[in-house]
């Protein structure tokens, strides 16, 4: 704990050393705010090692109810993934920012967002969550805004996420004061002690309310929105720590309301979260196939993985429930595997898009192409983020989910219907999601990096500076680790998942390298098929460099005997995802404009035409604008009743006085 | 892999003899599709032996690479032979204990023949043409609907066997013979006839002999390849098929595997495996003769009723549990 | 490969893949890119528009690959020998390796010389 406390005042350390002149500015800060990481990624892996769990309170730094800390395994896991990344993020930055991104402000605002990251798993009461909590949005939402010079979207892209996180924190705060109605403290040892007084009714109302915010955050659809817009805008490491640390946050709210305070509840909770983490997964996957920018394809895979992610902890609830605890804490193991393996590969995929955009100027993939040649290690590192995403075997996209399949699978044995809609709904949308997952990454890697130049940023390019390859680099071993040696990494998750549960005798997952169930047959042996893997391509690299024995020859690609082969033959990123845009239409909803100018002489002769095609957020169109545009109306309307005149008003006030002695009594 | 050294020199034999038989059933299994093909349009047609014919003249021709491809190009024909290999040297084909058989899980199976196509569908995109551009969308579209066909039908099967493991599904059914001919297990074959028809490129789906472009899915990625790599790839995508059908032989039918220890077993089971994906071969080359190619556009219908099939399948089994 | 013929030879491959004649039996077929091909069947004599195709296909042959000229357009220009958009004959510009005479060839000869280079 101590040694947490000592990486949280580096961070605090390192915002305030963005005071200091330009010459030093860069360095010193991000050498603190890495220094710090560390010393919290020290803190969390010895929790997690040990199983312990310490609290701290003092009564000086926050008015009123002080401050309250706490790190157990569950928060030490989230501390785990955040000071990760937000390491690698501190050592990007010293190649990456330039301009903007090196001023007191930017630089401030980012060592406070590390810092208030690394502060919500901790937080141990309702006022130290909520101020860490809103420490974290307004300093996202303000690093945003570091970019709006060059991109018209960013300041609509901040505006839209402040209000949505805004509307979020309130409904956890309402949800957090359900929670202390009959009375005790407000520190989660309290509420804790006191959840059991309270009514069934007010519980799930609580546990209803405090899942609207925290599911908004971590990107559920219909409360993603803002997720799609914020991250392609925010610079690179500020995206890379939104997607990898913050938004798993929200399913840390969930778990440490639901399971740990609330300890259950009723099944039905359980199915709502897997609910929404179903329909999420499919939603982000699909919108991720159809992406264009390769920022927003991004954002929406990680709404993708993140709904597989509450998939599986709908899953545990509903199986702990209903009495399966040994199942339970597998799948919940399985989710918060998945949550550490997304860190690591999507903030290296968000840190290789950086450097894309820094050195080609565009993040949109129909004007890339040929980028392997001019930035091998970025594409190198890309695909390999690519690969563990798309669950390529021995990476560790493929042990969290072949551990998540194996949670759901053996959760059939229950019997309870809502159950099993959990388990069938989970199951259908990983399958659906695996071959979604794969089109999405393919295409960005293949259509972005591969083939030839599609413009002159793209031809012109260069690969990123050494400390931005070392960031790369770092959040790029978790994949291997996580995927060769599982069976290392998840005893510490078990001990995560364990918060707020009853013991159980044996833990469901073996322990050994690879991954396999104690309970049932089920195991697999990454490191065992990668060597198989390897010794068969050596044969066959043998096999047919010894046979053929030849360097191969440099030809101009087969173009069915065209003289003329220009980059603009090749397909771009929009057609090859046309094929799966025209099949799930109906939900993608894409707006196709055709502008036809005529020859003046003749209708039957075109002079130009003009051809749009967009795919925009389907939700955001048809469900929340409406809503805007009626509460715009609202107030438009409401406008009338300010006239000027100061009688109206004070009859306002005599009314609404009135109104409030009448209710009171 | 605890056991004996005598069980360990078993399971290695084992998977030695499934993948060199699937190197020479896959593509025999082809040429026999094309044979019957061609006798039902009362032509003689090629000989069973053709695609070997070819594989061997292609190793000894030149090697040729696009001038703005890139290391992916040659890589990918390694990768899909080696991830293919790989699956059929764990899965349950001659016998229920191949080598590293406890990781021969499901979604090991599936993930590692999605590796091949991906692969294979970066190596289109990597020459920077048009027909490698078409033919990496069109088989990554089907491939994104085929899959979960492929997954949630297997999990039907693993639902009904208590594990995801293939070789403890396979044993499961021969202990429990009235399984065969259960509800869920039909809808399950009709789904996963369906998959394979999609993943192995025939028709219906896709065209194995056409040669016009825009009616190409498969043939498309590998137009830029010459040569040993040509060879490869054709391998591997035979390889691919001749393991979809032993899959679907022994997970639904799997008398004739070897369960012990024992070396005449295993002569028994490749017999059997030869036997059964003959049939398969056969039952699908009929289908292929009785259908034309479907546009595009109403292949989604078709896997989405796979697909649908698969779910009715997972419905069915735990209902009638 | 046609590189400017008035389509006779053409007719006569197509009954040559067909049923009657089945040439697949002695292991040839038609296959889709160059690439793929050990040989090129040429038909016509070389047009100006068609000299740079025959020249990129060439080009996309691997090594070692045959040309076989079908026909007599392909062999000494046939009746095509001194018309207007005539670039050059088939044989100035590669070598042949087995020529197919005939206006149009019979579908016989055309399989007896692609059994001479299969050897069935």
């Amino acid at each position: 704990m101590t040694l947490l406390l000592w990486g949280l005042a580096c961070c605090a350390l390192a915002a305030a050393a963005a005071s200091l002149p330009s010459t030093y500015r860069l360095g010193v800060t991000t050498t603190l705010g890495a220094v710090g990481c560390a010393l919290a990624l020290g803190a969390s892996l010895d929790t997690l090692l040990r199983g312990s769990v310490a609290t701290v309170h003092t009564a000086r730094l926050l008015p009123m109810f002080g401050l309250t800390l706490s790190l157990d395994p569950l928060g030490a896991l989230f501390v785990l993934a955040a000071a990760f990344v937000g390491f690698a993020c501190c050592i990007y930055c010293v190649g990456y920012a330039r301009d903007e991104m090196r001023s007191r402000s930017a630089l401030a605002l980012l060592m406070t967002f590390i810092f208030a990251l690394l502060a919500v798993p901790i937080a141990a009461s309702i006022v130290s969550f909520l101020f860490s909590w809103e420490l974290m949005a307004v300093s996202s939402m303000l690093l945003i805004l570091t970019d709006q010079r060059h991109s018209r979207d960013a300041r609509s892209a901040s505006l839209w996420y402040g209000v949505m996180t805004q509307l979020g924190a309130a409904s956890i705060l309402l949800g957090f004061l359900l929670l202390t109605t009959h009375g005790g403290g407000q520190s989660f040892a309290d509420l804790r002690h006191h959840a059991s007084m309270l009514s069934p009714t007010l519980r799930s109302f609580a546990f209803a309310l405090t899942l609207l915010g925290f599911a908004s955050k971590a990107g559920a659809v219909p409360l993603h929105v803002w997720l799609p817009k914020a991250h392609p805008e925010a610079p690179s490491p500020v995206s890379a720590l939104m997607s990898s640390a913050m938004v798993a946050l929200g399913v840390y709210g969930i778990i440490r309301v639901g399971v740990d305070l609330l300890g259950g509840g009723t099944v039905w909770w359980w199915v709502a979260v897997a609910s929404f983490g179903a329909v999420s997964a499919l939603y982000g996957a699909l919108h991720a196939t159809t992406a264009t920018d390769v920022k927003r394809l991004l954002a929406y895979s990680t709404i993708d993985i993140l709904g597989l992610v509450l998939v599986g902890v709908g899953a545990a609830g509903a199986l702990v429930d209903t009495g399966h605890l040994g199942v339970g804490e597998l799948a919940l193991t399985a989710a918060l595997l998945l949550v550490l393996a997304h860190a690591g590969f999507k903030g290296a995929l968000f840190l290789a898009a950086g450097s894309v955009e820094r050195s080609t100027g565009t993040r949109n993939l129909d004007r890339l192409g040929g980028l392997i040649h001019t930035m091998p290690f970025t594409a190198g590192m890309f695909a390999l983020g690519a690969c563990s995403i798309m669950a390529v075997p021995t990476l560790s996209g493929f042990s969290s989910e072949w551990l998540l399949l194996q949670g759901l699978l053996h959760g059939f044995r229950d019997q309870s219907t809502p159950t099993l809609i959990v388990m069938l709904a989970g199951v259908v949308a990983l399958a659906l999601t695996g071959g979604l997952t794969a089109v999405a990454f393919v295409k960005a890697f293949g259509i972005g990096f591969l083939g030839q130049a599609r413009s002159r940023g793209a031809l012109d390019s260069f690969d990123a500076p050494p400390t931005m390859k070392v960031a790369m680099a770092i959040l790029v071993v978790p994949s291997f680790v996580i995927g060769l040696v599982p069976g290392l990494v998840v005893p510490l998750v078990e001990r995560a998942a364990r918060v707020g549960q009853a013991p159980i005798p044996s833990s469901p997952v073996l322990h050994g390298i690879g991954l396999g169930l104690s309970h049932f047959r089920g195991a697999i042996e990454p490191t065992v098929l990668l060597v198989a893997f390897v010794v068969v391509i050596l044969l066959l690299l043998a096999f047919s460099r010894g046979l053929a024995n030849r360097k191969a020859r440099r030809v101009d690609a087969w173009g069915c005997g065209r003289d003329v082969q220009t980059s603009r033959m090749q397909y771009t990123a929009t057609s090859f995802a046309e094929p799966l845009q025209r099949v799930f239409s109906d939900v993608l909803r894409p707006q196709t404009d055709v502008e036809v100018t005529h020859v003046a002489e003749s209708r039957y002769y075109e002079q130009s035409l003009r051809y749009r095609n967009r795919v925009s957020d389907a939700l955001e169109q048809h469900g929340y604008r409406p809503l805007i545009d009626a509460t715009l109306s609202i107030g438009r309307a409401a406008r009338r009743l300010q006239n000027g005149s100061v009688h109206r008003y004070l009859a306002f006030g005599f009314v609404a006085l009135l109104v409030v002695l009448v209710v009171l009594a | 892999m605890i056991g004996s050294v005598s069980s360990i020199t078993y399971e290695s034999v084992a998977s030695v003899l499934q993948v060199l038989l699937i190197v020479v059933l896959g593509p025999l299994l082809v040429g026999f599709m094309a044979k019957v093909k061609a006798r039902a349009e009362g032509r003689i047609g090629a000989p069973v032996t053709q695609v070997l014919r070819d594989l061997r003249k292609l190793l000894t021709k030149e090697r040729l690479h696009a001038r703005h491809a890139s290391v992916v190009l040659a890589l990918a024909p390694l990768v899909i032979v080696g991830a293919t290999t790989v699956a059929v040297a764990i899965s349950p084909l001659v016998t229920t204990r191949p080598l590293l058989g406890q990781s021969a899980d499901i979604l090991v199976i599936v993930y590692l023949l999605l590796t091949g196509s991906v692969a294979s569908a970066l190596a289109g995109l990597d020459a920077g043409t048009a027909f490698g551009g078409m033919g990496s969308s069109r088989a990554m579209t089907i491939g994104a609907l085929s899959e979960p066909a492929l997954l949630v039908a297997v999990i039907a099967l693993s639902i009904q066997s208590g594990t995801s493991n293939l070789p403890g599904i396979v044993s499961a059914t021969m202990n429990h013979p009235d399984w065969v001919s259960g509800p869920s297990r039909l809808l399950a074959l009709v789904a996963l006839v369906i998959v394979v028809i999609a993943e192995t490129g025939r028709l219906p789906v896709d065209n194995p002999s056409t040669h016009l472009e825009l009616t190409m899915i498969h043939e498309a990625m590998v137009l830029e390849y010459a040569g040993p790599e040509l060879a490869l790839v054709t391998l591997g995508a035979a390889m691919r098929l001749g393991l979809l059908f032993a899959l679907i032989s022994n997970l639904f039918f799997p008398w004739g595997i070897a369960r012990n220890f024992s070396y005449v077993a295993l002569l028994v089971g490749s017999a059997a495996l030869v036997a059964k994906t003959i049939v398969i071969a056969l039952g699908i080359a009929l289908v292929e003769i009785r259908s034309a190619k479907l546009r595009l556009f109403r292949l989604p219908e078709l896997l989405a009723g796979g697909f649908v099939l698969s779910v009715l399948a997972v419905i069915t089994g735990l209902v009638t549990r | 490969m046609d590189v400017g013929s008035c389509n006779g030879c053409e007719l006569e491959i197509a009954s040559v893949l067909g049923p009657h004649y089945d040439v697949q039996r002695f292991g040839t077929r038609l296959v889709a890119s160059p690439r793929h091909a050990d040989g090129l069947l040429v038909t016509g004599v070389v047009t100006h528009n068609m000299a740079g195709p025959l020249r990129q296909t060439m080009a996309a042959l691997p090594n070692p690959h045959l040309i076989v000229a079908c026909g007599d357009c392909a062999v000494n220009g046939g009746i095509f020998k001194e018309a207007q958009g005539v670039s050059s004959l088939l044989g100035d510009v590669v070598s042949i390796d087995v020529n197919i005479p005939g206006c149009p060839p019979h579908p016989a000869a055309i399989v007896e010389a692609l059994r001479s280079l299969t050897g069935r």
